[in-house]
């Protein structure tokens, strides 16, 4: 997988409060959510993402609540993938159970700032910063976690183990 | 090489004799907790995967404490859809406006979790089970609808932290001061993925209440979770709640954790956390003039009759300082009750506070107390960061009981010990 995009970059400790605020969890509707997207971190941000940006950031982004609509949010504002020094484990675990690919570097975190034009490379394993010419490491992506992937997110992946189950039965 | 307590209640639900931090594992769960801000997302992901039943309608519990009473039509939907697909479910344990309770305080008061269970809930303080001998994580609402379907959660096996906590408390100072203490020391990622397990002679003498207050807050520090072995205190508690048998588990004497953090209490005083992270906790004495416009007092972490208590004993006989609006939160039907019968309630209303009917509300900027431009907040909760109760340029601050209620008086956040000096 490649994905290239411009990168908005944000600091540590970023929470799922920041994220999509508890005012408009009375809905789960992507779009509506997408439409306040990181409002409390950057209240212009929803206005100015584009389809194919990377939302970059520092240490333990999406911690605090277990909220789905944080990375829901993330996904349906176009941003296509969020790099980090860490990530908080229930964003972890949410952003690959719904799909939105997230990546661990604590290189490209430092590195990379607002505006820049990034390639992710996943194969190579990988960020290329095309706008300063650097390179930099990624964490490699557990290889249950690539299973989840393959299967299409957390749902089929349990609807293929029901229907092997089945079979077995 | 021996088990941790966690790594021991994983592997019982994992049907394996060991597990170790790394591994992978699919878990049997015994409760998977939903409310009514998640489980909407994971009745419509449910539905993908099944049109049929649940695993099994014993152990999904759902609570509707998050908006409710409903704060608009929206949320009154998504309560609606709780309603719904518990009824077709035929779900045992759903909890409506009436019968309900901040849902980690209603678990365990209900006997619904019991120590050794594994719990999983789609709100990240479900780590609070901890204080039961249970392990329990928050996960997203994905999660809880493929194991409301199969019963089963993904869980990698954590490392863990032993924290040992030795000495005397100070007077005021509660399970609170010592969990934001802790956080305090360690940061809000310090324990990033990490079982923190909570041990020392002045956890074996700390009530059921103060565990929960320590437990809740794990994920404040990252933490997949808390735990406390459970002991006399625990199984006395849980006892007479549930005709379920508890699983009682300890730590190996070899087991392994990746790191030993040790704490003389005596010298800890009561704690506030300044906004925008639970780790800027800084002792009473070094707060300096603060003034506060609204006191909230309950949620997860401190909405216990215990709580209530303290804050009463405070209250009585005092009025809460002009300029300060106080919202006194008892967790559970049950807590009120109580408070009620022990005159607390009345206490609180004669010195003017607000008591209101069990919710989540305003600890997350919900209803039932957000915050204006510029106003200040000082929360028995568990989280504040930028924006939590209302308004983006609002702030909280974090304590336990006795400074919120003492401070409520004062108009500006300070030591109980004032009050005795006729403030």
């Amino acid at each position: 997988m490649k994905l290239k995009g411009r990168a908005w970059r944000f600091g540590d400790d970023v929470n799922t409060d920041e994220i999509i605020p508890a005012r408009y969890l009375n809905s789960s509707d992507p779009l509506f959510l997408a439409t306040h997207c990181m409002e409390d971190a950057d209240s212009e941000f929803a206005g100015k993402v584009r389809e194919g940006d990377l939302i970059v950031a520092g240490k333990n982004f999406g911690c605090g609540s277990s909220r789905e609509h944080a990375p829901i949010a993330i996904k349906a504002s176009g941003v296509h993938a969020v790099i980090a020094a860490s990530f908080a484990r229930i964003f972890f675990r949410n952003a690959f159970n719904i799909g939105l690919p997230i990546f661990e570097s604590r290189e490209a975190s430092q590195g990379i700032a607002s505006g820049d034009e990034v390639m992710i490379d996943t194969e190579k394993g990988e960020i290329q910063n095309l706008t300063k010419q650097t390179v930099y490491r990624v964490k490699p992506i557990p290889p249950f976690m690539e299973k989840l992937i393959e299967a299409g997110g957390l749902i089929e992946f349990v609807k293929s183990s029901l229907k092997l189950k089945k079979k077995e039965d | 090489m021996g088990m941790t307590i966690t790594e021991k209640i994983i592997a019982a639900h994992a049907d394996k004799a060991t597990v170790a931090p790394g591994d992978i594992i699919m878990a049997s769960v015994d409760v998977a907790l939903g409310n009514d801000i998640t489980a909407p997302i994971a009745i419509k992901e449910f539905r993908k995967i099944c049109a049929g039943k649940v695993f099994d309608p014993r152990k999904i519990v759902l609570v509707a404490d998050h908006f409710t009473p409903n704060k608009d039509i929206q949320s009154a939907e998504q309560s609606k859809m709780l309603r719904e697909f518990a009824r077709e479910q035929g779900l045992t344990h759903f909890y409506d406006v009436g019968r309900c309770g901040v849902e980690h305080s209603l678990l365990p008061e209900r006997g619904i979790v019991i120590p050794g269970d594994l719990v999983i809930g789609a709100d990240s303080h479900t780590c609070t089970y901890g204080a039961l001998g249970a392990f329990g994580t928050g996960v997203g609402s994905t999660d809880l609808a493929a194991a409301m379907a199969i019963g089963k959660v993904w869980l990698k096996v954590p490392e863990s932290i032993k924290f040992v906590y030795r000495g005397e408390m100070r007077k005021w100072v509660c399970g609170k001061d010592l969990i934001l203490y802790t956080i305090g020391q360690i940061g809000v990622d310090g324990a990033l993925y990490k079982a923190m397990e909570f041990t020392g002679d002045t956890i074996s003498r700390l009530p059921m209440p103060d565990r929960i207050s320590m437990c809740n807050m794990a994920i404040e520090a990252g933490g997949k979770s808390g735990i406390i072995a459970p002991d006399r205190i625990a199984l006395d508690y849980s006892a007479g709640r549930s005709d379920r048998t508890p699983h009682v588990y300890a730590s190996d004497g070899d087991a392994h954790y990746e790191k030993v953090i040790e704490f003389d209490v005596s010298s800890i005083e009561p704690q506030v956390a300044f906004p925008s992270l639970p780790e800027n906790a800084r002792g009473i004495s070094k707060v300096g003039e603060v003034r506060i416009d609204q006191v909230v007092i309950g949620s997860c972490t401190n909405g216990q009759i215990e709580d209530l208590r303290i804050a009463a004993g405070i209250f009585k006989g005092k009025k809460v300082h002009p300029d300060v609006r106080t919202i006194v939160i008892p967790a559970t039907q049950g807590v009120y009750a109580q408070a009620l019968v022990e005159g607390l309630l009345e206490i609180f209303v004669k010195a003017e506070a607000a008591v209101s009917t069990p919710t989540c509300g305003p600890c997350l900027g919900g209803h039932m107390g957000v915050l204006a431009e510029g106003e200040r907040a000082l929360a028995t909760t568990n989280r504040n960061f930028v924006g939590r109760m209302g308004h983006p340029k609002s702030e909280v601050y974090l304590c336990g009981p006795a400074v919120a209620a003492a401070s409520a008086v004062a108009g500006r956040i300070c030591s109980p010990d004032k009050m005795d000096n006729g403030l």
